[in-house]
């Protein structure tokens, strides 16, 4: 008998699949229902970012920040307004830092709900989703009685924060604080040792910290493989370091773990949300410094000098002294790193993003070989990518 | 008052101890690679060292492997485009070091056409990365297993981070009903691109970053 041929079956994950968490075309070459080689096909959903950022002021810049990782909008305008300050060398007030802390942690709670739970509708669980995004719908609220806008937020500028929060907001989130515990228990014991859940995460998917680092992993993703590495801590900036929080690690590597650490990062944010309302010092929530920063309304309708900053900051912009800079915060996902050339103008000479998700995707093929073709969706989930910052 | 003047305090002793770590980073560093260390730049507390492209490699392993180094993470490889220089493009490498908490910048110029050497052997990470570098700016990377384009669309043609690439691109697609399907067309605009140039004909410049400077000459009228 002639000696068989075996191709390897190629299928088409995508670009329109549930499991895909936004555009992903994923070719597989499969083995049966094993994984021989995966290659992940990005970039629809390209929109040009960097180059569109090149064309425009650096106020106009800051709102692509939030187009990027949707899902926790305000932890990426951290990263460039903290760029464009240290630039600048503005300083930014108190209340600001706080206020911005403050929210970059609400941000990240709602970045591990919509991960945790859509991670956990992958492999199988569908109650999470609901209930996660009834508290998301919530902490949306409180996004939009500060900044107007419950998703593309446009809230933290260089030089603090846009406007002062509205009265009895600080209330109704320390509220929400003590009501959200009983939430993350109810989502943990449908979950943590559901006997399914463990069976598709546990094993699944492990990188060793080595890899990890080569891999440039960050994020929650270093930290469950065992390395206790938050730039929160190793890099405080803004009001971080007076903060009292601990890092989860995780000691395996594999899906379970990355859930586990996410689960206690919510509860640890939990606590700096409630320090930064118990410490929320008064005052400004803007610079001082008019060539930066908006002059306040009511001074624009009696100085001229006002309106004249004003004019000046919407049209022509502030400029930044000519340098280079990478300035990177911790968001939800993994290490936000902004690099920036300015050249002195009023615009960005080049403005890089580096987004946590795009080493994730890079590593698809390096995790999910030998894998099953339905542990590669329950991978995808637990590294928690989303399309707008990795394809920009 | 006392407060303020404290927190100042703090801060100039937080500057100062940023500075010494920074000036011992940079002897290690430079010790390290020695000559092949071209210039060192330090701004806003970033080191910065400029290099040879030739170098890179070598010097990647060598900073990772130096157990003084120990620059375990490449967080970033992108470059930029200087189109008036005779090299024009500058490669960046912004490595990482989780030991001892610190990160560095390497950069090196390549000219239009030249080839630079990969590093996704050294750094899984970089495979990617440079599939992008070439992608975006057209600089082709040797010894690179996979060198496809990675975001633009399939049969996309041009470097859309090259300065001299149109904001708008070179082609458009529509849904054609005739042909029943998409078709690229190049592209059309009703109006002529604006890019207004709103840098002021006044001296903006140098008031705006005079900022101890309490009242700027331009508004005290």
């Amino acid at each position: 008998m002639a000696e068989a041929q075996i191709k390897p079956l190629t299928m088409n994950f995508g670009p329109q699949h549930p499991a895909a968490h936004g555009v992903l075309r994923l070719v597989l070459e499969m083995d049966g229902e094993v994984i021989e080689r995966a290659d992940p096909h990005i970039g629809l959903l390209h929109r040009g970012t960097e180059k569109l950022i090149e064309h425009k002021t650096y106020l106009q810049a800051l709102p692509y920040f939030d187009r990027l990782d949707y899902v926790s909008p305000m932890n990426q305008e951290h990263a460039f307004a903290l760029a464009c300050e240290k630039l600048l060398q503005v300083e930014v007030p108190r209340r600001a830092q706080f206020i911005r802390v403050m929210y970059c942690e609400i941000g990240r709670i709602l970045n591990h709900l919509l991960n945790l739970t859509t991670f956990a509708i992958d492999v199988g669980a569908m109650t999470p989703l609901l209930w996660g995004f009834e508290e998301r719908e919530e902490l949306m609220g409180f996004y939009e009685r500060a900044s107007g806008a419950r998703l593309h937020a446009a809230y933290f500028r260089p030089g603090g924060v846009h406007q002062d929060l509205p009265e009895g907001l600080l209330d109704d989130i320390l509220d929400w604080t003590n009501r959200y515990p009983a939430f993350i228990d109810d989502l943990e014991t449908l979950l943590t040792e559901n006997r399914i859940f463990k069976q598709r995460t546990v094993d699944i998917g492990v990188v060793s910290l080595e890899e990890a680092l080569d891999l440039g992993f960050s994020g929650p993703c270093i930290r469950a493989s065992g390395l206790p590495w938050d730039l929160r801590k190793t890099q405080p900036y803004d009001v971080y370091d007076e903060m009292d929080f601990d890092i989860p690690t995780g000691k395996t590597g594999d899906c379970y773990a990355r859930y586990l650490v996410r689960v206690e990062e919510m509860r640890q944010s939990l606590k700096i949300i409630r320090q930064c309302i118990a410490e929320m010092p008064e005052g400004p929530v803007m610079s001082e410094d008019h060539k930066v920063t908006p002059p306040r309304r009511d001074e624009m309708k009696t100085s001229m000098e006002s309106l004249i900053h004003h004019f000046k900051l919407y049209t022509e912009g502030f400029h930044v002294p000519a340098g280079e800079t990478y300035t990177a915060v911790e968001a939800p996902k993994g290490e936000f790193g902004v690099f920036i050339v300015s050249d002195g103008t009023n615009k960005p000479y080049r403005c890089k993003i580096r987004a946590p998700g795009f080493p994730f995707m890079a590593s698809i093929d390096q995790l999910s070989r030998g894998h099953m073709l339905a542990d590669s969706v329950a991978i995808l989930g637990s590294l928690d990518v989303v399309f707008g910052e990795i394809d920009r | 008052m006392t407060d303020t003047n404290q927190n100042q305090a703090i801060s100039n002793d937080v500057l100062k101890d940023q500075a010494a770590k920074l000036e011992s980073l940079q002897l290690q560093v430079s010790a390290l690679l020695g000559s092949r260390v071209l210039a060192i730049e330090t701004f806003r507390n970033e080191l910065c060292f400029t290099v040879n492209i030739a170098d890179i490699p070598s010097i990647l392993i060598m900073l990772r492997e130096d157990s003084g180094g120990a620059f375990t993470q490449l967080s970033e490889l992108t470059a930029v485009d200087y189109p008036s220089r005779a090299q024009r493009f500058d490669l960046i490498y912004q490595l990482l070091s989780v030991t001892y908490n610190r990160r560095i910048r390497l950069k090196a110029a390549i000219g239009d056409g030249e080839v630079a050497p990969s590093v996704s052997h050294i750094f899984t990470t970089a495979v990617w990365s440079e599939r992008e570098v070439w992608d975006m700016f057209g600089i082709f990377f040797s010894d690179h297993n996979d060198l496809r384009r990675l975001l633009t669309d399939y049969g996309f043609e041009g470097h859309p981070l090259r300065k001299d690439f149109p904001l708008t691109g070179t082609v458009e697609t529509r849904y054609d009903d005739q042909e029943k399907r998409v078709i690229y067309e190049p592209v059309s605009l009703t109006q002529e691109f604006r890019d207004y140039d709103y840098m002021s004909p006044w001296e903006g410049v140098q008031t705006a970053m005079r900022q101890d400077d309490p009242k700027p000459t331009e508004d005290s009228e």
